[in-house]
Order: C-alpha cells, then structure tokens, then sequence
C-alpha cells in the first residue's frame, strides 16, 4: 500500500496548552487508522489542521506525496478529505436532500440530488429518503447524511470524529459494514474513538496521543483493549468496584409520565414509570434525543405535571419545583454542563450556590455566606480532582472533563438520598469517568437510589443494577443488568417502538449483502 | 504582516472593568477636543468649560446644585432598570412610569389641598412608588401571561402615559385658580406636600437622597443576596437558572416592579421639588437617558452613580459651553454620543485581549 497522507511534525500551540507537539504518522491508502487518545490530548486539533479548520505553527503534510496545506475546509475537500464531525450540522426544518445540497460546492438540481443521494446511500447499506425532514430523524440517520455528504463527493480520505457514540450497537454493526466497503474501495478512513473494542474490530493501524505528542503507534489488533488504555492514559486503570448490598425500600416512584417536549423537535415521554429501591442503580440507555433531556427535566422540576408522576418516599411530588425536590432529597445533574448545569461566566464558588445553597446552608436569611460558599467549592475541587486554579476561576474556563467532575461532585457532596445523572461522563477522558463512576457507584452503596441516564451502553453495564432503555420517548421495562446481551439490549433500545431506529433484520440483511460482496 | 486579533479572556478582567470607563472618558476628550478644534473652538476651553467649570470654577456655586438635581432622577430610575437588565428583562418604559408616578403623588397630595398634614408627602411618596409600579405591570402581566415582548409593551406604555399626563394637566389636576392655563397647583407653595431643597445651595432634595439609599441597597441586593445571585443568574444563563430553582414568573414581576417604583418615585420627587406642578411638558426625558446611565455605570451600582454624576455634568457643562462659548448644541449632543460609543467600544478589553498576530510565512 502506498502512503496517501503523512504528517511530520505537526505542531499547533494555543496559550497556555501546546495542543499538537511534533506529531508526525503516514496514513496509507484504504487503511482505516484509528487516532486515540484521552480528551485533551489533541486529536481535535490534529483533524481540524488535516481539515483545514486549523493552521499548523510548524511542520508539514503531503497528500499523495505533493505538499498538502489546506487553507481552508474547501480546500481540502478539493483534495479529496471530507469530515463526518461529532455534532452534527444540520438543519432540522430542512429536508435530506436540502442539507445535503447546502454542504456541497456545486451542488447538482435537487431532483438528480435526490436520485443520487438514495442512490449512494443505499449502494453503502445507508438508506435515506430525501424528502423526509431532518427533524423527525433519529440521530444514526442523521449521522448518515453527513456520511452521504461526504461520500457523494467522492473522498480519498474520509475523517470520522467519534461516529458511534450517538449510535444503538445495530447502528454501529451497519456503520462498520460501511467503513469497511469504502476500505475495500480504497477510501482511507481516520477514525477517531476512545471506544477501544471498536478500534480493535475496526482499524488496521492505531496512533496513540498523549498531552498533544504521539506516545506510539500499534496494530490494535494485536494489542489488548487493556494495552491500549495504558498506552493512552499512561498508567493501568483500575475498574470501578463496589460493594454487594441488598436494596432497600422503594425511594423514587415515577407512573405514567407523559410529558410535553423541551424544544420543537423534542421528543414527548410516553407514560413513562419505573421505581428505584435504596442502595439501586438504574441505568436508562438509548441514543440521545429519545427522551433523555425531557425525562431529566421532568425529575428535576424545572418541567412540573400531575403531582401523582412522581413520589420521593411516597410523598407526591410531581407539581414541585426544582428547589422543594432538593430539600426532599433528590438532585439532578443535566447533560449540559455550560448553560445548564453551570452558568459559565460565574465563578466556581458562584456556580456551588447555584444548585447547593440550600442543603449546603449557604444562605442565612436571605444573604449569601460567601465564605462557606467558596470552601464548599473548594471541597468539591478537593474530592473530585478537579484540575482549576481554585474557585475564584469562571466555570467557562475549565476544560469539559473538569466541569462535569465539578457538577457531578456538586451534587454528590450534597448526600442525595436520590440522584439523577445524565451523560455522567461524556466527553470526559478514561481516568475521570472511571473516578465519576466510582463516586456513583459509591453513592449507592451508601444507601442512595441513582438513576444514570447514558448512550454509553459499557458505563451503563458497569454501573447499573438494573436496565431499561428509552426510545421515542417510551421507556422499556427495567431488567436485570447482569447477564444480558449487547443483542437484548440492542432489540430493547431500536426494535422495540420505533421502525426508523436500524432494526435487527436491516442490519444482519446489510451485512449478509456485504459479506456476499467481498468474502 | 502583522494583524491584530481578539481573544477572549478565560475570566473577565477587573482591572479593565474598572479601567475601560476612565479610558473611555479620555478619549471622549481627545476625539471630542479635535472636533471642536475642527469647529474653530479652543479645545482645551471647551473641555474645562464642560468638565471643570461646573465643579470647580467660578460660577460653580450655582452649579453644583444643578448637578445633583439632575443626577438624582437618573440614577434613581437607573438603578431599577439595571436590576431588570441584569435579569434579561427589558423595561425600556421608565419615561412612562416616571410620568405616571409623579400623577399618583401628585394627585394624592392636591387631594388632601390646603390641609397641613405631616402625613401627607409620605402617602405622596408611596402613592407615587405605586403609580410607577401599576404602570410596569401591564408590560409585566402581559409578558407573564402572553408572552408579550416587554420592550415594546414598556415602550408603547410611555405614549399613553404622555397623552394620560396631558389630559390631566388639561382636566382633573388643573389648577382651579389659573384661568384657563394647563397644569396643576404649584406645590412648591403647599408645603406639606412639597419636597424642598434641604441645604441650600447643594441641589440635595429627597429624592437625591432616595437615589444614594437605592444605590446602598441596590449594591447589597446584587452581592449579598440570594435575589441578587438569582438575578444575575437568570439574566447570564436563563435554563442554569430554571435547573438552580429561580422562578421565572417571580422574577419578572420582581424586577418590573421595582423599577417601575423606584422611576415612579423619581418622577414623584421630581414634580414635588425641581418641577414644582404636573404640567403638558413635565416629563424631559430622565427615564430614557436613564438606560444610558445604566450600561454607562455597567449595571453596577457604584457604577451608576458616577455615570449618573458624570451624565449631569456633560449636560450642565454642556449648556454653559452652549451659553458661553457659542458652542452648537448638536456638537454637544455629538460629544454626548462619543462617551456613550467610546465606553462601549472599549468595554470589549474586560472580556477580550488584543494580540499582536504575526502570520507565519505561509
């Protein structure tokens, strides 16, 4: 194989941090190579100069041996690089064939548009109708029209940043089917992921970052899921532990909650109930907009319903507002950190009070104890490791990872006796999530009822006692997590309810055609 | 080639949150300083004429007394409409409510006319609180109940309260002895219900000094208190402040409220002292300049009390170069606007700092 991209010494420094450090390694031609590394360890950045988003401060690229320098996006998708991003840029009122003509340079008339797109995505396994609006798509389909995007303009080297943390594990099996027929096509594809069993199933070739510098390169093949999270972290991770202890009484009861969507293109919760006991964890998958943020809003009050959809200990609650849950004992920590769960232009300390002023005892008679205020934040700073100059410092400027171990941590020390998470640990590196984990898996076995919302199908199996997946805004029955399959979960997550979710059938169906194709 | 480039500051700077005004100011005097240069002025005359006469020079006496009275109004309403803007709420009608404020004074205290009471000016003082306060919560109620937008609601209100002041300086108010002519009874002549200067010579009624208690309390609500932190909150980060349990209903019709009183009081103060009689052109536009005042001061407290000062000055110091150097007064307004856009302009380097960006040879 020849080499279609190679780097040398890739260097990119922002104030401060030094992003990229003399990264230099070839990609060849229809190779799949995997780029890990933690979160801030500069793969963001490295893709962005290969995009053409960011410019090097020094060092060199060559696209098929000619010097390659892409001053702008456009420009390398003229050589031939196209970008699948993490967050998807989509227009939701807009249909397929509309968003996918948008991000083209000269995009054909929509009616051949629309012939190509069905075209293209159903010879990759992607099927897509054109006219349906991107709105009413679940988030795997809309992952594939970015992919379709980029394939209609015929990529040599397909960029992927971390495609399958939106996807059921279907979805994912119909995804690979497809990297790996533009593989055999001779399409070269840099797939960024922390997912480590993906890399292994996946990539031919890996390339490790550590803190902005290249710390080994490896056929993930032959390595261990295990090796490589050393290579990547820098030490051996221990996995979370905890101790057995029986479930005590039922502390949180929800029955038929049905409830009305966040934004526009929301998702309603379809008389959803469950119940957690003492000491339980209760972890609810499913792929992001299925219910999640409605379910978390529903729990924490900022959206109040029929006081019978919700009980603390018996006690009806569902009409209260967020401030009298918390003094009932049950605290939630959204999915966004900045905006949400934290007010970014405040201060740590500021940012303490926003959710613990009342069980922290921050307030005496209306006015602020600015002084408890800030060693709680200090605390908090303390037990969860969280990497800042100290309280004083706008929630803005800390990096993802340290602001969710910040909220998480908020709402941990404050002794819930019901604690509700959602997306625990996204965008959080290895060490984090395991020292997240560990904390919620130490909540419970003192005694506290956790429900943990994720699409993280592995935290979920680690961390729970009990499974339940939301889809459409319906939640299965909780099972057992012990001892199911990745092929229950996955039935429970997008067979279930909704026919748009990939189903079982399409993808073994996709993948028999594949492997008729090529074996 | 070099270029500069903006970045923006993990943290707000405090040494330029306080720097940028003082910068601002001087370069409101340079760039101001040349036009009136361009104009055939002596700069340097013209820039003491606005900024030192007034305080310090000659004629001093007489204007020192001018600056707190038009001071006073300004940053009382000033404060209130901060508290709402810090919020995320957008009373732009505090000309309206200073209008209606000074009718319920003074129509409670022309109610009780010629009785001599000592009750009488602390019911105008309420009445006039409430009269702002009533006329804030139509745009309030609105907003709350129909999702009206407040600003053109508070705005649209200051048309009505115009035409209602007019009608009332026509009709109920009018004074019964005044032959014919619009506006009520003096009631610098009724002194139960009036609201003298209190040393004379220092401008100093009680509304300036309803305007330094406002501004005491203004700055221990927002720093010290949990309404403070939840006004900043809501206005910074409205969903943070639904998940931290902020009441956004409470919240509107809180911050409406008082700055509809708080501009009613001025308004009450205003007609009781310096105006003396609710009149067709009583209102003079305070409650207007007085959203200036408020991004001038940064929504701070401390903040608005010296653009509220430095606001009266440019108008005083304004008219005495109009009076004594023949000045226009569209350059004034002019010198005006440059302070209002300097600020704003250099507001930027709290938030942002300049780099020198060399591109490397590409």
């Amino acid at each position: 194989m020849t080499d279609l991209l190679s780097l040398q010494g890739l260097t990119k420094a922002y104030p401060g941090v030094v992003a990229n450090d003399d990264v230099s390694f070839t990609i060849a031609e229809g190779e799949i190579h995997a780029l890990l590394g933690e979160n801030g360890a500069g793969k963001s950045t490295l893709v962005k100069m290969i995009y053409g988003l960011v410019k090097p401060d020094s060092g060199a690229m060559q696209l098929f041996g000619a010097p390659y320098a892409p001053p702008e996006p456009r420009a390398a998708r003229t050589s031939g690089v196209a970008m699948v991003f993490q967050h998807f840029s989509l227009f939701e009122a807009l249909t397929v064939a509309e968003n996918v003509g948008l991000g083209m340079e000269d995009a054909p008339p929509m009616g051949q548009l629309s012939r190509e797109i069905r075209e293209v995505s159903h010879a990759y396994g992607l099927p897509l109708d054109p006219r349906r609006l991107v709105g009413d798509l679940s988030a795997g389909e809309r992952q594939r029209v970015e992919i379709v995007r980029c394939l209609l303009q015929d990529p040599k080297l397909l960029i992927m940043d971390e495609p399958t943390s939106v996807l059921t594990p279907q979805e994912v099996e119909i995804l690979f089917a497809t990297l790996n027929k533009l593989k055999a096509e001779g399409t070269s594809i840099l797939y960024i992921s922390h997912k480590l069993e993906e890399i292994r199933a996946l990539c031919d070739g890996a390339t490790v970052l550590r803190r902005g510098k290249v710390v080994g390169s490896c056929d993930p093949r032959e390595k261990s899921a295990a090796e490589l999270a050393e290579l990547m972290v820098g030490e051996a991770l221990t996995p979370p532990e905890r101790a057995p202890a029986a479930h005590g009484e039922v502390v949180l009861h929800v029955a038929g909650l049905t409830s009305e969507h966040v934004d526009a293109f929301g998702t309603k919760l379809q008389n959803v109930g469950f119940e957690i006991r003492a000491g339980e964890i209760l972890g609810i998958g499913g792929v992001a907009g299925n219910g999640q943020d409605e379910l978390l809003s529903a729990l924490s009050g900022e959206t109040i319903g029929p006081e019978e959809t919700v009980r603390i200990r018996g006690e009806a609650v569902g009409h209260l507002p967020p401030n009298a849950r918390r003094l009932r004992g049950m605290l939630t920590a959204p999915e966004e950190r900045l905006g949400h769960a934290a007010a970014p232009d405040m201060s740590l300390t500021e940012n303490g009070i926003l959710s613990g002023w009342q069980r922290q005892d921050l307030t005496r008679a209306g006015f602020l104890r600015r002084g408890a205020a800030r060693t709680f934040a200090e605390e908090i700073i303390e037990a969860f490791d969280v990497r800042t100059p100290g309280p004083h410092v706008a929630a803005r400027a800390l990096s993802g990872g340290n602001l969710q171990k910040f909220v998480i941590g908020r709402e941990i020390l404050q002794q819930p006796d019901i604690l509700v998470v959602n997306q625990p640990t996204w965008g959080v590196d290895a060490a984090a999530a395991a020292a997240i984990r560990q904390a919620l898996l130490d909540l419970a076995s003192k005694g506290a009822a956790v429900l943990v919302i994720s699409q993280d199908l592995d935290e979920l199996m680690e961390v729970s006692d009990n499974f339940a997946a939301l889809n459409a805004g319906h939640l299965s029955a909780p099972r057992p997590a012990r001892g199911l399959t990745m092929e229950q979960i996955g039935l429970m997550l997008g067979g279930a309810h909704d026919m748009d979710v990939a189903d079982p059938a399409e993808a073994h169906h996709i993948k028999e055609i594949y492997e008729e194709g090529h074996s | 080639m070099a270029s500069f480039r903006l970045e923006k500051r993990p943290t707000p700077s405090q040494a330029w949150t306080w720097a940028t005004p003082v910068l601002a100011v001087l370069l409101t005097m340079v760039a101001g300083g040349l036009m009136f240069a361009a104009l055939g002025k002596n700069p340097f005359l013209a820039i003491k004429t606005i900024f030192y006469d007034p305080v310090l020079g000659e004629f001093a006496f007489y204007y020192r007394g001018q600056l707190l009275v038009k001071a006073g109004p300004l940053i009382l309403i000033a404060i209130g409409l901060a508290m709402g803007f810090k919020a995320g709420i957008w009373n732009i009608g505090a000309e309206g409510q200073y209008i209606m404020g000074a009718i319920f004074g003074a129509g409670v205290g022309l109610a009780f006319y010629p009785t001599e009471a000592w009750y009488i000016f602390p019911l105008m003082v309420i009445a006039g609180a409430v009269g702002g306060l009533l006329w804030a919560m139509i745009p309030a109620i609105l907003k709350v109940r129909f999702q009206t937008n407040e600003i053109l609601v508070s705005l649209l209100l200051v048309y009505v309260a115009e035409q209602f002041l007019a009608a009332m300086s026509l009709g109920l108010l009018r004074n019964p002895e005044a032959t014919g002519f619009p506006g009520s009874r003096n009631l610098q002549q009724f002194p139960a219900a009036s609201n003298p200067e209190l040393w004379a010579g220092t401008g100093i009624h009680f509304g300036v000094v309803a305007a330094l208690i406002a501004v005491i309390f203004a700055y221990i609500l927002l720093s010290r208190h949990l309404m403070g932190f939840h006004i900043q909150l809501a206005g910074q980060s409205p969903k943070a402040a639904r998940f931290g349990g902020v009441n956004p209903t409470a919240l509107v019709v809180f911050c409406m409220g008082l700055s509809g009183a708080l501009a009613g009081l001025a308004g009450m103060f205003e007609v009781t002292g310096p105006a003396g009689q609710i009149s067709i052109n009583f209102n003079a536009g305070y409650g207007f300049t007085a959203i200036i005042v408020a991004f001038l001061g940064r929504l701070h407290p401390i903040g608005i009390l010296l653009a509220g000062l430095l606001m009266a000055l440019t108008y005083i110091g304004g008219e005495a170069a109009q009076a004594t150097m023949q000045l226009p007064a569209a350059a004034i307004q002019a010198f005006q606007g440059m302070l209002l856009f300097f600020l704003l302009g250099v507001d930027v380097l709290s938030n942002y700092r300049i780099r020198l960006n060399r591109e490397a040879a590409a």
